[in-house]
């Protein structure tokens, strides 16, 4: 990468030196990772028990690596917000799961899923983790068959495949419209024996606060009990976040209403990097707002697009009910402009296209926010039973909020935040800058580049979870010495105090405004600037009025109650105050990154068709970002980029093209 | 619309607890349930009170999170979740009255929010297929017959919400219990650990106090995943036999 200024540097951030990952073996890919588990230390079965191992998240990368590291003897301290380890936001998953079995004969492969994935990233992930995940993945069906999730079979008893966005094989392995259920249930129960053994120490109901770093290595975390109040210090060996996406910095997104940024906002802030932070999925099929009370938006999964076809009229304004609109003023734009890949281009594409013939004042419903999935084809193709079948349960869930029957009229959709492919910094063994600090599953900026292709952050999750945390943390905890941490050691009272001071100064404010309508505002600045299309002034807009925004929220705030007790507004004026500070570096992100990838479009920056134009000669790179300290505005210092240049010995960076 | 509300508070665990009334108006009939709630709750902080305490996350119907009586009913008048039933479902004016589920196995912690820990625990006694990581065979190698992967999808499906408990005037978990068994006992990965399952979860189910099934089908109206009563049927078949095979051991 050669040395050039960047756009807002010296105003908004410095540039620091280099960072480079020095754990991916080099050489062939399809060994990289056998030769980098030979080369890991191990740790003797009977000494395993002496460690413990700290895992904040149940969800599919927690749970997954819970039960893992307790089968293999760690003990493990692990930690939720709900009230049960089933609860976590991969539950609500519907689509599918990846995998390379090639069960279909058609064409596909290890290499091919690792191919898709690097071009569906738009060439901004990284190649070894990628062909990783792809080799994984195979073994995670049949480790999941093994529990029982109970995925579709054909009617020979053989596992059913279904196509995703973004491929043209059919590697797709689901259990009806609830596969992250499955999945997660078929983790969680794995999980409940290890917790009835008495091999993992489970606290439901606690919300990482902070973490604990003795000698430059990450050795415990603090926890506030969500029923009681109490602060609990727990110290360990190593610490694994698995704490989900932060896509609730945008407020309405489809994430569950607790999913937060808040444990690894605070690793970060403690020394681990945050790396591509404005990387934010879109996608394009979620139900249309409807009015201002909403309070969460519901996805209607991806899967639909394989038989719902997407719709507009020609006409600007036409606001005539769907079936009275003739086939011939009806544009299917994206068969229209995407040929090849139809109704199933990726999702960044599929979003933008359905903002595009919005924007135009082509869109349909309430608002003009709004395009059509129609399933009136598949219903004369299929028959209706068997359209029941496949998406009964997505049918059922639109027409409970919509109070419109999708079987009679198309669905109307419009795309909604849904996933963040930023996240944790992470080296090759998924640790964090901060030794013994790891991230796992959608908490680190994970392996999907610029944009997530569909049913690959179930995979990414599982595959984190049950196979690679056991091994680096085996290599990690076998590689180093550890002296117990003294429970009054400076290193822990003081974090103890911090976090302590934030929640009284939290409940002391007693403003006059409540802390949802901070996370409103705070979701519309971001959804405006920094959401389907960015450009410079926008985001220059959004860091001024984010800065304000959080000088407001310490000033007038209102959290009833006390520390002491379940206290729900507390809880959220945690979350919302990281998210404050998180949406800041977003957006500072956002206008360093002067080019367009993936879910990241930069108005300035696309070809004569509209389409995302990617910069390689200037921003092949991850954007690995450090925390610099409070800075003059109360919040953060103008934090430090450190650049990891993107190495691509196999899939050569191109225009992704779907025509 | 307008609602008069009627809302079990409670501040803790050991409070008595009672029944206070709310006036709200401004409430859109295409709002969800949950969202009322936080129309109301927004409006008490604003009065310097104390919000209402429920649980929920993915409002989607499918964490299980949610879950109050509604005038009576587990969920409320539609066989769904409380984060999926909208206020559409309601008449301007009426009256509703928000109760936690009550059930001895689930003490109330605040307001609406309960502690369904014991779900867990029966789970973790024998709620599972063992399959310790990196031991499993190629998913493809057992063929499962689309019948009894259909069957055990839709046990499967339980979302362990609890209205089942909630609904029974017995406090029974017969539906929950049921549903477990029945997804995994079906499923051939599933028959090593066959007996030992339905023992040691039934064992459970009654230490942490819920009561016994008489029958009444309260639970299957109100389980919002339509767990059919026929999984109860199964449950005691099951059990009936892994006492005789344990007793022949
Ligand atoms: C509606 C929807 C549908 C989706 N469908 C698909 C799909 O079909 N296929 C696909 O591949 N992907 C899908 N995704 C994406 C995928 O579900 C998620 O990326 C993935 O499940 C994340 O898993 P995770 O384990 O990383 O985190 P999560 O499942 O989010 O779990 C986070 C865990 O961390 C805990 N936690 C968080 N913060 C704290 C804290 N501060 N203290 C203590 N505990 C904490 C939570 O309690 C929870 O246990 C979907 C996402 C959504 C929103
Ligand atoms: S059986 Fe039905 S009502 Fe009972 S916990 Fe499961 S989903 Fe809820
Ligand atoms: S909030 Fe998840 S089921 Fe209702």
């Amino acid at each position: 990468m050669t040395d050039q200024t960047m756009v807002g540097e010296g105003e908004f951030y410095s540039v620091g030196g280099p960072l480079a990952d020095d754990k991916a073996p080099d050489g062939e890919i399809q060994t990289r990772w056998e030769r980098r588990k030979f080369a890991s230390k191990l740790v003797n079965p009977a000494n395993r028990r002496k460690h413990k191992v700290i895992v904040v998240g149940t969800g599919l990368a927690g749970g997954a690596a819970g039960a893992s590291l307790a089968e293999q003897g760690y003990h493990v301290v692990q930690f939720c917000f709900q009230d049960s380890p089933r609860r976590a936001h991969s539950i609500a998953a519907q689509g599918g799961i990846n995998a390379a079995k090639n069960y279909r004969n058609d064409g596909d492969s290890i290499y091919r899923l690792f191919y898709d994935t690097v071009k569906g990233g738009d060439f901004r992930g990284r190649e070894s983790n990628i062909y990783r995940l792809a080799e994984n993945s195979v073994k995670i069906i049949d480790q999941c068959v093994a529990q029982g999730v109970p995925f579709a079979r054909e009617y020979s008893g053989l596992l059913d495949t279904r196509s995703f966005g973004g491929v043209q094989v059919q590697r797709t392995f689901y259990a009806r419209g609830q596969t992250g259920q499955q999945l997660l249930i078929g983790a969680y129960q794995a999980l409940s024996k290890q917790i009835d053994a008495g091999n993992v120490e489970m606290h439901a109901r606690h919300e990482m606060l902070d973490l604990i770093i003795v000698d430059g290595r990450a050795r415990g975390i603090v926890a506030r009990n969500l029923v009681t109040g109490e602060l609990s210090t727990h110290l360990g060996d190593a610490v694994v976040l698995a704490t989900g996406g932060y896509g609730n910095v945008f407020y309405l997104s489809t994430n569950a209403k607790g999913s937060n940024t808040s444990a690894i906002w605070r690793a970060h802030r403690r020394g681990a990097y945050f790396g591509n932070p404005c990387y934010t999925q879109i996608h394009p099929t979620c139900i249309p707002r409807s009015g201002d009370h909403q309070s969460k938006l519901t996805l209607m999964s991806e899967s639909l697009r394989n038989d719902g076809r997407i719709w507009v009229p020609k006409k600007h304004g036409d606001n005539r009910p769907a079936a009275q609109i003739p086939e011939d003023e009806r544009d299917y734009y994206l068969e229209r402009i995407y040929p090849a890949f139809g109704n199933l281009v990726p999702r960044d594409i599929a979003s933008r296209a359905a903002k595009n013939v919005c924007d135009e004042g082509r869109g349909v419903g309430p608002g003009g926010q709004g395009v059509y999935l129609d399933f009136a084809d598949a219903i004369k193709r299929m028959g209706e039973p068997a359209v029941r079948e496949k998406y009964g349960n997505l049918f059922d869930m639109y027409a409970r909020i919509t109070s419109e029957n999708p079987y009679k009229q198309p669905m109307r959709i419009y795309p909604a935040v849904h996933y963040t492919m930023g996240g944790l910094w992470v080296d090759y063994d998924l640790q964090t800058t901060i030794p013994g600090l790891f991230a796992a599953g959608e908490a680190n900026f994970s392996d999907h580049g610029a944009n997530r292709l569909g049913a690959s952050a179930l995979m990414q999750g599982l595959s984190d979870g049950y196979f690679i945390l056991p091994t680096v943390l085996n290599n990690y905890i076998g590689s180093q010495k550890f002296a117990p941490v003294a429970a009054d050691a400076p290193e822990v009272t003081e974090v103890e105090t911090l976090v302590k001071e934030r929640i009284d100064k939290l409940l002391s404010i007693n403003g006059d405004r409540t802390v949802d309508s901070f996370h409103r505002e705070l979701g519309q600045i971001m959804w405006d600037y920094c959401g389907m299309a960015r450009n410079d002034a926008g985001l220059r807009k959004a860091i001024s009025e984010i800065r304000q925004l959080r000088e407001e929220f310490w000033k007038r705030v209102r959290v009833p109650g006390t520390g002491a007790e379940l206290n729900q507004s507390l809880e959220k004026a945690n979350r919302v105050a990281d998210f404050i500070e998180l949406g800041e570096l977003m957006c500072i992100d956002a206008l360093m990154r002067e080019e367009s990838c993936g879910g990241h479009f930069r108005e300035e920056s696309q070809t004569a068709d509209g389409e995302a134009e990617r910069q390689d000669d200037k921003f092949s790179f991850v954007a690995a970002w450090e925390y610099a300290g409070e800075g003059r505005f109360g919040g953060t210092q103008e934090p430090v980029l450190h650049k990891e240049d993107l190495i691509f010995d196999y899939v050569h960076p191109a225009q992704r093209t779907y025509a | 619309m307008k609602l008069k509300l009627k809302i079990w508070r409670q501040k803790n665990a050991v409070d008595a607890g009672g029944m206070v009334s709310y006036d709200l108006e401004g409430v859109s009939t295409d709002m969800s349930f949950l969202e009322m709630l936080d129309t109301l709750n927004e409006k008490l902080i604003m009065e310097g009170e104390d919000p209402v305490a429920f649980d929920h996350d993915c409002r989607e119907g499918i964490c299980g999170s949610c879950g109050v009586v509604i005038n009576g009913d587990a969920h409320g008048p539609e066989q769904t979740t409380t984060c999926q039933l909208h206020m559409r479902s309601f008449k301007d004016g009426e009256e509703i009255i928000i109760e936690p589920w009550r059930a001895a196995p689930f003490p109330v912690i605040k307001d609406l929010v309960v502690d369904r820990g014991a779900f867990d625990r029966i789970i973790g006694a024998g709620g599972y297929i063992t399959a310790p990581t990196g031991s499993s065979p190629e998913g493809n190698s057992t063929r499962i017959p689309k019948p009894d992967a259909d069957a055990a999808f839709a046990n499967a499906t339980c979302i362990g919400c609890g209205a089942c408990v909630a609904a029974c005037p017995n406090g029974s978990a017969s539906l929950f219990v049921s549903a477990k068994v029945t997804h995994l006992n079906l499923l051939p990965q599933g028959q090593p650990e066959r007996t030992t399952r339905v023992l040691d979860m039934v064992e459970q189910m009654d230490a942490e106090g819920f009561g016994g099934c008489t029958n009444t089908g309260m639970c299957t109206v109100s389980c919002p995943k339509e767990i059919p009563f026929t999984s109860i049927a199964n449950l005691n078949k099951e059990y009936r036999r892994a006492v005789q095979q344990s007793n022949k051991a």
